[in-house]
């Protein structure tokens, strides 16, 4: 079902109020951009090169109004009951790097969480391609101008970073009428190759896979995702022990973990 | 060597025409902006005990509206001349700071004290710059490091309230301790938590205590560089104390212990609820989305300094959790 573009509007402005949740069981498709962003058609060409497109608000992207740390703005990705995902792409519109990753659920849920880096106020968005080839957008809007008391990023200059490359720390949670919730940090530094002087070096792929070896689930990263990333995945509930972690990074830089 | 800075720079075209853009709406803003009254911060002091005021500021957060004048400074009337406590958000506001104490006491100014590094407490310093500002050489370090990175934040939070502001650093480092000012004395305590280095001054002449941002009044404490831990035994050992009067850095004036327990219990709880959603392998995006107790409910812009607390202290606790 589908409402007009009006109503939408009227959405976006209420739902701080709560009256979303008088309306909450239309679920809104619509083909124009909610966000009313002029950069949207620029990146329907770039990130999904044009292909057909519904914005849906079933896939539910968390990022905060306000990013008080431009390098560490929280974001989730949750795709809502939309039949089987083939891949989500996360991207910021107004990002030097739009790019920000792209994942790949398999055999786990369609959601995903991390953290990334912004430059400026963007919306941010993620795209799920469902089995028809449509992708299901959704987003929203990032103010990144300043933030009061916000210390400027002590970055973490650790004399022995080169040490600690690529070192999985992971736990898995069992949880009561939930799935699964896998959490794992990667150390690494992330650097965009914006800066001057200081070329991308990056993660660009991981793979999460079952005892057995078979692929679940995998992830391409890019450079805006933060330094040492920490990703949470939620998995079938109590299916999968033994998991492993497989990657690289731009520098061909392997990752390989047995998770705890 | 590691590479330290890992910014985006804005080298590519789309930063460089949304910069354009920016600075296109800016100018917009202020033309209109300067077509209004002149920005005027309306100071009027407030009596704590005789001979010493507060300008107390709101509770709320930085906004275009308020000028950034959410904070409490205040002023001591000695035998030898005022003493000023913290000096606002913006040059603008210390001149009109300076200028109210002036023309209502009649008596020059001759010492500031600065409580902290933050940006609200001491971008007024330009207009004492002829009078010695004082602090802890902790406040003094903070505002090098972080000052002119608070007074970006600033403008782009203020705009035009912040006319010509720049962070100027105090001038004279100050030893914890008592001694005697103008016939009142005055004792300085070196205090953290807030920020690494918090500057209480309490007067034993009057019974008037100046706990800086260690205290928040019905409102919700900032923890952009807290350690809660040492803001917690920090409270504890301003409750030793024997004031009469108490002048947070945020909210009204207050005789009794109740803004000290609001504040502790915030944090405390604060930190448990956070570690707790770490415990139980929630995402920061979901951390944000929490529930907040009733109990806090009577502190001002609770939710909106709730999401920046897990915005500023999660990364670190989420990265302490693995090592
Ligand atoms: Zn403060």
């Amino acid at each position: 079902m589908s409402i007009n573009i009006k109503q939408r509007f009227y959405f976006k402005i209420f739902s701080s109020l709560s009256l979303i949740a008088a309306v909450n069981f239309v679920y809104a498709q619509t083909s124009v951009d909610p966000l009313d962003a002029p950069t949207w058609e620029t990146v329907h060409k770039t990130m999904l090169f044009n292909e057909e497109v519904v914005f849906d608000e079933r896939v539910k992207v968390v990022v905060p109004d306000v990013a008080e740390d431009p390098m560490n703005v929280p974001v989730s990705v949750r795709v809502g009951d939309i039949g089987e995902i083939e891949e989500i792409r996360v991207f910021a519109d107004l990002n030097p790097i739009q790019k920000i990753l792209n994942f790949y659920p398999g055999k786990i849920e369609p959601f995903i969480a991390f953290r990334f880096k912004v430059q400026q106020s963007t919306p941010v968005r993620a795209a799920a391609r469902t089995k028809d080839g449509v992708w299901h957008v959704g987003g929203h809007w990032l103010d990144a101008t300043g933030g009061g008391c916000t210390a400027p990023s002590v970055s973490s200059g650790l004399a022995n970073w080169e040490d600690t490359l690529g070192d999985v720390k992971s736990r898995l949670w069992s949880r009561k009428d939930q799935p699964d919730r896998l959490r794992f940090r990667i150390m690494h530094p992330m650097d965009t190759g914006l800066a001057s002087g200081i070329p991308a070096f990056y993660i660009e792929l991981l793979e999460l896979k079952d005892s057995n070896g078979d692929l679940l689930a995998h992830i391409e990263s890019y450079q805006p995702v933060s330094e040492n990333p920490f990703f949470s995945l939620d998995l079938e509930s109590n299916r999968y022990q033994g998991l492993t972690l497989t990657g690289h990074d731009n520098n061909g830089n392997q990752i390989n973990k047995v998770l705890q | 060597m590691k590479p330290t800075v890992r910014f985006f720079q804005p080298h590519d075209n789309v930063s460089i025409l949304m910069r354009t853009f920016s600075v296109l709406i800016l100018f917009i803003l202020t033309i209109q902006v300067s077509k209004a009254a002149e920005l005027d911060y309306n100071l009027i002091a407030e009596p704590v005990v005789e001979g010493t005021y507060v300008f107390v500021g709101s509770t709320k957060y930085f906004s275009k509206q308020n000028g950034g004048n959410i904070v409490n400074t205040a002023y001591i009337v000695t035998n030898a001349g005022v003493v000023v406590i913290d000096t606002g958000p913006s040059y603008r506001y210390g001149k009109q700071m300076r200028d109210y104490i002036e023309s209502t006491t009649g008596l020059s100014i001759i010492k500031v004290f600065i409580t902290h590094h933050h940006p609200d407490h001491f971008l007024g310093n330009q207009a004492f710059n002829d009078v010695p500002i004082a602090s802890l050489s902790g406040v003094i370090n903070g505002i090098k490091l972080q000052g002119n990175a608070f007074t970006d934040n600033l403008y782009a939070l203020i705009g035009d309230w912040m006319k010509e502001t720049e962070a100027y650093i105090p001038t004279e480092v100050i030893v914890p301790g008592k001694f005697s000012i103008g016939g009142h004395e005055i004792e300085i305590i070196a205090l953290d938590g807030h920020t690494d280095s918090d500057m209480v001054i309490y007067d034993h002449t009057t019974g008037v205590l100046f706990p800086g941002d260690l205290v928040f009044h019905n409102r919700t404490p900032a923890v952009a560089n807290a350690n809660i831990q040492h803001w917690l035994d920090s409270i504890s050992k301003l409750q030793e104390l024997n004031y009469k009067y108490m002048v947070p850095g945020h909210g009204a004036v207050i005789s009794d212990e109740h803004a000290m327990i609001q504040t502790r219990d915030y944090l405390s709880w604060l930190h448990k609820h956070l570690q707790n959603a770490l415990d139980r392998g929630l995402a920061m995006s979901e951390a944000l989305t929490l529930e907040l107790p009733a109990s806090f409910q009577s502190l001002d812009i609770l939710h909106e300094e709730y999401k920046r607390a897990v915005l500023q202290l999660y990364p670190d606790m989420e990265q302490n959790y693995f090592n």
